[in-house]
């Protein structure tokens, strides 16, 4: 089962280029600054962690990385083409794709559509051709259709895939969502959460999701995330946000024994 | 016993997209089409053509119309009379300042003319949303009420502000006589309801749903909310369009703007509402509940030997809409189509009661 | 934020252009400017009363209420129908009671069964009230042309006969209809801010769940909106009626309170009277100078189109809260 070929030769888990960059990145809303000039980079085929206190402005940084929000100040480079703000649908077409907090499901469809979905940049045929689903559009559903059952498959999903996504448990909405960023096929993956409410079992499955992605298709995987240990465990290199401003960047051993991220999860005598 | 899907087996992807992948459904719309087609024409009255046939498929086209603009991607429209009324007035002008023209293409062409003006009021719903874009589409429909009545262009100058089809020359024969009426329609109403439903499986209709179910989210993903919104808008007034048309050359005959005004916009939105947001046969189910509702009515004193007027009849009839409104919403929001697929899973069960 | 307040302002710079277009251009002098203008402020007051029970009940239910022109014409039909029956002051209580009836009838039976529903399911409930307030208020009231008289002097005065040649034409009965809907204004404004039930109205606003675990009473809180939404729409129907009689095309004139609420806002109360104004006052000056070179009838539909134009610059209104999506 392959989503992706790879290139011949190529070990998809070693760090390469920078593929992602943001340079002084400042982002207000109203009076409320949610980040202070954030400053950091992200190496093609690494899983990068962004930790820190609730409310230090980790999902406004996903958001500003794809497009959801404008940031007033800094830069965004993406493969080398660098930008004041992304939006929405140029960060999917260049290849960006994300899961989120609070799922954002498209909870009236069912999971198979959810997936498929996902796919949308991919599928070209016009009004017309689909009205009639003869010749190229009925072929392009099916080939697909095909692709989103190896996503199905691959997040063990299969028995639930004509069920309603609203009506599901919470920890299989998770996969859905998952899967719906895993169909664009992407070049960086953002993961909001993603062990969120999940037990013991669930998280041992979804960092095998993880790593199962980052391995075999080189996808680099930017998260944010709470469980300190699933961080430590799973990512290359972390940074560390708090009150909006980064306070750590460097690898998980070396986070760790920052003292300034120790007071930041703390708390510190003012 | 009889709807069960055992030893029905899918082997490719194709067969289990298909429209209908239970062997007993195929077997039972092959049948109902072949009735609707074969049968109806020999068995039924002629008022029955005239009052429940005809407009039920006619609206029930209207319908699905609506739906997918309402339903399927979630932009509420008040303004639907007005764009079957674009459909009409547009098929009028065609008809007869291009006497030529085959009655089918003017249909089509009339669809079209009504795309245009709805994918221009569409517009605003890339700003605008929920209650606010439902005031801009009655925004849509007062106007274009005021220029079918004003402008004399539209009405070819007629004096009385009404006007009336030209025969309808189909492949050198006239289609009259509610039979033939009531074959044209069907046709037409068949092939598009097709079409309808095929957009919704597709891509398109998937990339309406998600933005009706999250439109961020569904930015995210890569689906620009611009085409998804238009096209919905126009999609949706083409098919209108097309029912306005054939109201006004088929079941009308002669008619004024009038009989496309407002009352009609909403009429239409409980045929949705009823029948089920999101489902291509709930417009059929929708509708055809909204035509019989008053002539059950009618029957029902005069059945009962209790003498009531008219004006009476239709204040009646305004109660029971408004409370079957909301009952509808309180017990089964998603309308008669879910009550239809509760039913058909029961089916599959039955004898066992679960 | 900038761009939008200079959208604002370009939209009431050509506004106001558009209005004093017709004394630039010599169609018109200053007197009869004058006079139409007040006109239209009037009509402007009639349609903010009616807008402002709509909003009354978005602020505390978020509930979008389609069934408030058929409120005022049922509260209309009512008041004139028991006037035939009873001295005025009596109709006046027992039509009161009526619209709370009416109030605690749709909450119990409309608004608690959907409590949980989007805000879209509650529209269109509340269009089916519409239509059931519709036919019941025919079958129980009668369908015919009704007049309501409630001593509102009729006749017109002049005014300003000194300043201005033969003086300004205004309407008697639309000025104490301004004043009666001030008094109204001023007297929900103090209810809001003053009153113990006022706050717990708010709090229910904002958020239902957040008001419920305080222990706010949701459901008397609704009565008592609808009730109040009720009382409103017994003003309007009383002034309204008593200026165009009592029947059917009441209804059709109080959809005109949409695009009045878009303008103002949904949530806000001065909006709805500064949107009444902007709309009557567009509608008057359009009609009457547009009007000859459009074949009439533009006031048909010049609200609905000022009010999608508005919208594009300003999709939240002038006083509205401004939308901000989170993920």
């Amino acid at each position: 089962m392959n989503l992706r070929e790879l290139e011949p030769g190529q070990v998809a888990r070693k760090p390469g280029d920078v593929i992602l960059s943001l340079d002084g990145i400042s982002l207000a809303f109203g009076g409320v600054k949610a980040l202070s000039d954030v400053s950091f980079d992200v190496r093609e085929h690494e899983i990068r962690a962004i930790i820190g206190p609730n409310g230090a402005g980790k999902s406004s940084l996903l958001n500003v990385i794809n497009g959801v929000y404008r940031p007033q100040q800094g830069r965004i480079t993406f493969r080398g083409e660098a930008r004041a703000a992304m939006e929405p649908h140029r960060a999917a077409a260049m290849g960006i794709a994300r899961t989120f907090q609070s799922l954002a499901l498209f909870k009236g469809m069912s999971v198979l559509d959810n997936i498929l979905a996902g796919r949308n940049l991919m599928m070209k045929s016009n009004l017309f051709l689909q009205a009639l689903r003869i010749g190229p559009a009925l072929a392009e559903e099916v080939r697909h259709r095909r692709r989103v059952e190896d996503i199905i498959d691959f997040l063990e999903i299969q028995h639930v895939r004509k069920s309603v996504v609203g009506r599901l448990p919470y920890g299989l909405q998770k996969r859905v969502d998952l899967g719906r960023a895993l169909a664009a096929e992407p070049r960086v993956l953002l993961l909001d959460e993603p062990m969120a409410g999940m037990n013991i079992e669930e998280k041992q499955d979804m960092s095998r999701f993880i790593l199962d992605v980052n391995d075999e298709f080189g996808t680099t995987i930017v998260l944010i995330e709470h469980d300190m240990g699933v961080v430590m465990d799973l990512s290359d290199r972390v940074v560390v946000l708090d009150y909006g401003k980064k306070i750590a960047d460097g690898t998980p051993d070396e986070v760790r024994a920052s003292q300034a991220v120790i007071d930041a999860y703390l708390g510190v005598k003012h | 016993m009889i709807y069960r899907e055992t030893g029905q087996f899918k082997t490719t992807y194709a067969s289990d997209q298909q429209l209908f992948p239970i062997l007993q459904d195929r077997i039972f719309v092959v049948a109902f089409l072949a009735f609707a087609f074969g049968a109806v024409p020999f068995i039924a009255t002629d008022y029955l053509f005239r009052a429940i046939l005809t407009p039920f498929l006619i609206l029930s086209l209207a319908a699905i119309g609506l739906n997918i603009l309402v339903g399927y991607c979630g932009q509420l429209s008040l303004g639907t009379g007005g764009f079957m009324a674009v459909g009409a007035y547009a098929a009028y002008n065609l008809a007869i300042r291009l006497p030529s023209l085959n009655l089918l293409v003017v249909f089509v062409l009339a669809g079209l003319c009504s795309t245009a003006v709805g994918a221009l009021f569409g517009i605003p719903s890339l700003r605008i949303k929920g209650f606010y874009l439902a005031v801009t589409t009655l925004a849509a429909q007062f106007f274009l009420d005021w220029a079918f009545a004003r402008v004399g262009w539209f009405t070819n100058y007629s004096s009385s502000g009404s006007v009336s089809a030209p025969p309808l020359l189909f492949f050198g024969h006239v289609i009259e006589g509610p039979v033939e009426k009531y074959l044209f329609v069907l046709s037409i109403v068949c092939v598009l309801a097709l079409a309808a439903k095929n957009l919704t499986r597709g891509a398109i209709g998937r990339s309406w749903m998600a933005m009706r179910d999250m439109d961020v989210a569904a930015e995210v993903i890569g689906i620009r909310p611009l085409y998804a919104k238009l096209t919905a808008f126009a999609v949706s007034s083409f098919f209108v369009g097309i029912a306005g048309a054939l109201w006004a050359f088929i079941y009308l005959g002669a008619w004024e703007p009038l009989a496309f005004d407002v009352n009609r916009s909403f009429e239409l939105l409980f045929m949705v509402i009823i029948g089920g947001l999101g489902s291509i046969v709930g417009s059929f189910l929708g509708a055809a509940f909204i035509v019989i509702l008053p002539l059950a009515l009618n029957q029902f004193p005069t059945a009962l030997g209790i003498p009531i007027s008219t004006a009476t009849i239709s204040e009646i009839e305004l109660m029971v809409f408004g409370a079957l409104i909301v009952f509808f919403l309180i017990a089964e929001p998603r309308g008669l189509a879910r009550l239809c697929a509760i039913g058909k899973e029961k089916l599959r069960l039955w004898p066992f009661p679960h | 934020m900038n761009a939008s307040r200079r959208n604002l302002a370009a939209f009431f710079a050509l506004l106001a252009v558009g209005a004093v277009m017709p004394m630039l251009l010599g169609q018109a002098r200053f007197p009869q400017w004058l006079e139409i203008v007040l006109g239209g402020l009037m009509s402007g007051v009639l349609y903010s009363l009616v807008a402002l029970g709509l909003v009354l009940i978005f602020k505390a239910s978020g509930v979008f209420n389609f069934a408030q022109g058929a409120m005022v014409l049922f509260a209309a039909l009512s008041l004139v129908r028991l006037m035939e029956k009873m001295p005025f002051a009596v109709a006046l209580a027992a039509t009161l009671a009526i619209m709370v009836a009416l109030a605690w009838l749709v909450e119990r039976l409309v608004l608690r069964p959907l409590v949980n529903q989007e805000g879209i399911v509650l529209f269109m409930a509340t269009l089916g009230v519409a239509y059931f307030l519709d036919g019941f208020g025919q079958i129980v009231w009668g369908n015919d042309v009704y007049t309501l008289d409630v001593g509102m002097p009729k006749e017109p005065k002049i005014i300003l006969e000194k300043t201005f040649e033969g003086g300004i034409l205004v309407n008697t009965e639309d000025l104490i209809a301004a004043l009666i809907a001030a008094l109204l204004v001023a007297a929900l404004a103090l209810f809001f801010q003053k009153t113990s039930t006022g706050r717990a109205l708010r709090a229910v606003a904002d958020d239902h769940q957040a008001a419920q675990s305080v222990g706010i009473p949701l459901n008397r809180i609704w009565v008592i909106v609808w009730s109040v939404a009720g009382l409103v729409a017994l003003v309007a129907g009383v002034v309204w009626g008593s200026k165009l009689g009592v029947q059917f095309s009441l209804q059709q004139v109080a959809l005109k309170a949409l695009p009045v609420v878009i303008l103002g806002g949904f949530t806000s109360i001065p909006g709805a009277i500064v949107g009444g104004l902007l709309i009557g006052l567009g509608e008057k000056l359009s009609e009457v100078y547009l009007g000859p070179s459009f074949g009439g009838g533009i006031e048909n539909w010049f609200a609905y189109v000022l009010a999608l134009v508005f919208l594009l610059f300003r999709p939240e209104g002038l006083f509205g809260e401004k939308h901000i999506d989170r993920v």
